[in-house]
């Protein structure tokens, strides 16, 4: 299945910005994240399609998976 | 010993008097929150003789405690006509603590259509008449005055907009850098603009300095606190990286980035106008990506922007003013958003409530939706120039929303609001509808829950736990705004276990006390019901605690979300 990975703040350096992967279906957040070569410690707010979800979300055809640090502002 | 200083603007006399018991253990918002709601007569007008100005920095300002620099200024605001209280960084809070100067007071109104500046010194204050520097925006003042009194001097001043009683004009903060910091919001500038004081100027030379009653629990307090504002990610390194700006992303993501004028939640410019962005023009250009807004602060979520020249362009160059002008107005060009910022600055005008307006105005007509040129002409010529059409923007997002017939007007107490969707992210919502300051993200940010997962967390989309969570914000954020600490202390404090309670023995080694958690939580509600008693007595009501009608009515994308909560559901927020 196709997921649109999106990286945000560090996560974007040495990585990318936007892009279209394909997984197995069945594939949760916690194996993309590792996939990049993120730890599960470094995540700060996993979205999927705009809603905030957890590392054991399984993802559908077609979601948008966004990754962050912990980031925070005012 | 602790002073106040009182100036008295109607017979051009100034006191020094002793601080009473009763203040003795308030600062910054606490402090000017009390003072006004014991002086100035609720039902007055704001620009009136019967309001006051009152600055007054922190309980630890002054001392060596990290991010401690903040001073608050507060008056009845002529903008939503409730108490206000707004907080800047800059050289002032130190140096006013330094001097012993617990808190200033300004009331009266001059006789004479005369300007007028004060001098704060060891010695008291004075009052001196001002021919030079009338009608000179900010970056000028700063200059002339340090030409001449020196380098060193700190400066309150205000530009045009508050020289005009706009009501969204500034008071602005001189910082270490000789630039500008400001207490942006509430129309605060108005309030000295009506006083007829161009600027204030501070030397501290043979300041008695702080004393801190127990130094050594002090030192050891002090470094527990440092520790915990750098081991945490979003004050230790999120902030200092990418700026307040990183937000624009997450917002974006979320659906809860307010777009054309509050019409969508989502930007397609949104990545262009980013943090991440931001950081790599400035790295590229040769700015500063980290900058502090005073000495102390270690979290220095300020930056040094340049254009593509390499010359300054402005700092301070925060998420909101980028996110209102930019997505907001869909403007996706940071460059002519930063022209915008340092004209802000110089013109004296809050950054928020003016790119909340734009999109007002944008909507109404005034301009096109895009038209970063127009907008600073507008900036620069016409409100710059305190013009009839400039004299309506510069009023706020209401003022030009009343005038032009717009029905899509993002105000809560006529103040605008920023940055984040009250239906897609709807704890900040209940923050906005019942602050006592009018729209106020910083009374009670509820985005750290909602969005950032700082403080646990609690669904954005869902009515439920947002009313608890903006109340526990708002009386612990009244209790911070107290202590002269910057907000984003907020971070790891909601995180680390040992950041509060290094906090509260840091006041307790300053002042030979022994406080409690649960007193500073008191501390918290007493000030929120000071101002609330206040608003009340000012003629708000619970039916002013709501947010515009467009939020109830009109679904926002991708989320769909609308504003739900009910009168009763809402007002539950002063059930304390
Ligand atoms: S973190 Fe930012 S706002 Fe806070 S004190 Fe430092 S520079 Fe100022």
């Amino acid at each position: 299945m196709r997921i649109t990975v999106k990286l945000f703040a560090s996560f974007r350096l040495g990585r990318f910005k936007f892009a279209e992967q394909e997984y197995q279906v069945g594939t949760d957040c916690r194996t993309i994240v590792l996939a990049l070569g993120l730890t599960e410690a470094e995540i700060g707010v996993i979205m999927v399609n705009g809603r905030h979800a957890a590392l054991d979300y399984v993802l559908q055809e077609g979601d948008t998976l966004s990754l962050f640090p912990l980031v925070g502002g005012g | 010993m602790d002073k106040i200083l009182r100036v008295n603007m109607s017979t051009l006399s100034t006191a020094i008097e002793p601080v009473p018991a009763a203040w003795a253990g308030l600062g910054g918002r606490g402090l000017t929150s009390t003072i006004v709601a014991a002086e100035v007569p609720p039902t007055c007008h704001a620009l009136g003789t019967f309001n006051k100005l009152v600055f007054a920095p922190g309980l630890l300002s002054g001392t060596a405690a990290a991010n401690s620099g903040r001073l608050s200024a507060g008056a009845k605001s002529p903008l939503t006509g409730t108490i206000k209280e707004s907080n800047a960084g800059g050289t002032a809070a130190q140096m006013l603590a330094r001097l012993g100067v617990k808190a200033l007071i300004i009331e009266g109104l001059p006789k004479e259509d005369k300007w007028y500046s004060l001098h704060v010194n060891k010695d008291g204050v004075s009052v001196q008449e001002e021919t030079e520097l009338i009608g000179k925006r900010n970056f000028a003042v700063i200059e002339a005055l340090e030409a001449r009194l020196g380098k060193k001097t700190g400066v309150l001043t205000i530009g045009p907009v508050g020289e005009l009683k706009m009501t969204a004009a500034n008071i602005s903060v001189k910082d270490p850098d000789s630039k500008l910091r400001s207490h942006g919001r509430g129309g605060l500038g108005a309030v000295m603009g009506s006083k007829k004081i161009k600027f204030i100027s501070i030397d501290d030379q043979g300041a008695p300095g702080v004393k801190i009653a127990d130094p050594e629990k002090f030192k050891v307090a002090a470094r527990t606190f440092a520790k915990a504002l750098l081991d945490h990610p979003v004050s230790g390194e999120g902030l200092p990286t990418y700026g307040t700006n990183v937000l624009v992303n997450i917002l974006n993501e979320a659906g809860g980035l307010p777009t054309r004028n509050f019409t969508y939640g989502r930007f397609d410019g949104a990545d262009k106008i980013s943090g991440e962005t931001m950081n790599e023009t400035i790295t590229a250009r040769g700015g500063k990506v980290r900058h502090g807004c005073h000495a102390g602060c270690i979290i220095q979520c300020s930056q040094v922007y340049n254009d593509k020249d390499g010359k300054y362009l402005t700092s301070g160059f925060e998420y909101e003013t980028i996110w209102g002008l930019g997505a907001d107005c869909c403007i996706d060009n940071l460059d002519d958003i930063a022209r915008a910022d340092s004209i802000m600055d110089d013109i004296g005008i809050d950054s928020i409530e003016t790119a909340v307006m734009f999109g007002v105005a944008m909507e109404a007509g005034i301009l096109n939706f895009g038209d970063s040129k127009e907008m600073l002409r507008i900036l620069n010529d016409e409100i710059g120039g305190g013009t009839p059409l400039g004299r309506i923007l510069g009023g706020g997002a209401g003022s030009v929303g009343r005038a032009y017939g717009v029905t899509r007007v993002p105000v809560v107490k006529n103040q605008g609001i920023p940055a984040y969707d009250p239906r897609s992210v709807k704890g900040i919502g209940i923050t906005y509808a019942t602050s006592t300051m009018g729209a106020d993200h910083t009374a009670g940010y509820s985005i750290a829950t909602n969005i950032l997962n700082v403080g646990g967390y609690v669904d954005p989309l869902k009515k439920d736990g947002q009313v608890e969570l903006s109340r526990n914000l708002q009386i612990a954020t009244a209790a911070v705004d107290s202590t002269g600490m910057c907000i984003f202390i907020a971070f790891p404090a909601l995180d680390i276990p040992e950041c509060l309670p290094a906090l509260i023995d840091m006041i307790n080694a300053r002042f030979g006390i022994s406080l409690t958690g649960d007193d500073v939580t008191n501390l918290g509600k007493h000030i929120l019901k000071v101002e609330h008693g206040f608003n009340i007595g000012a003629g708000f009501t619970n039916k002013d605690d709501r947010l515009p009608e467009f939020f109830t009515t009109e679904t926002v994308a991708p989320h769909n979300a609308i504003w739900d909560f009910s009168d009763i559901e809402i007002d539950e927020f002063w059930n304390f």
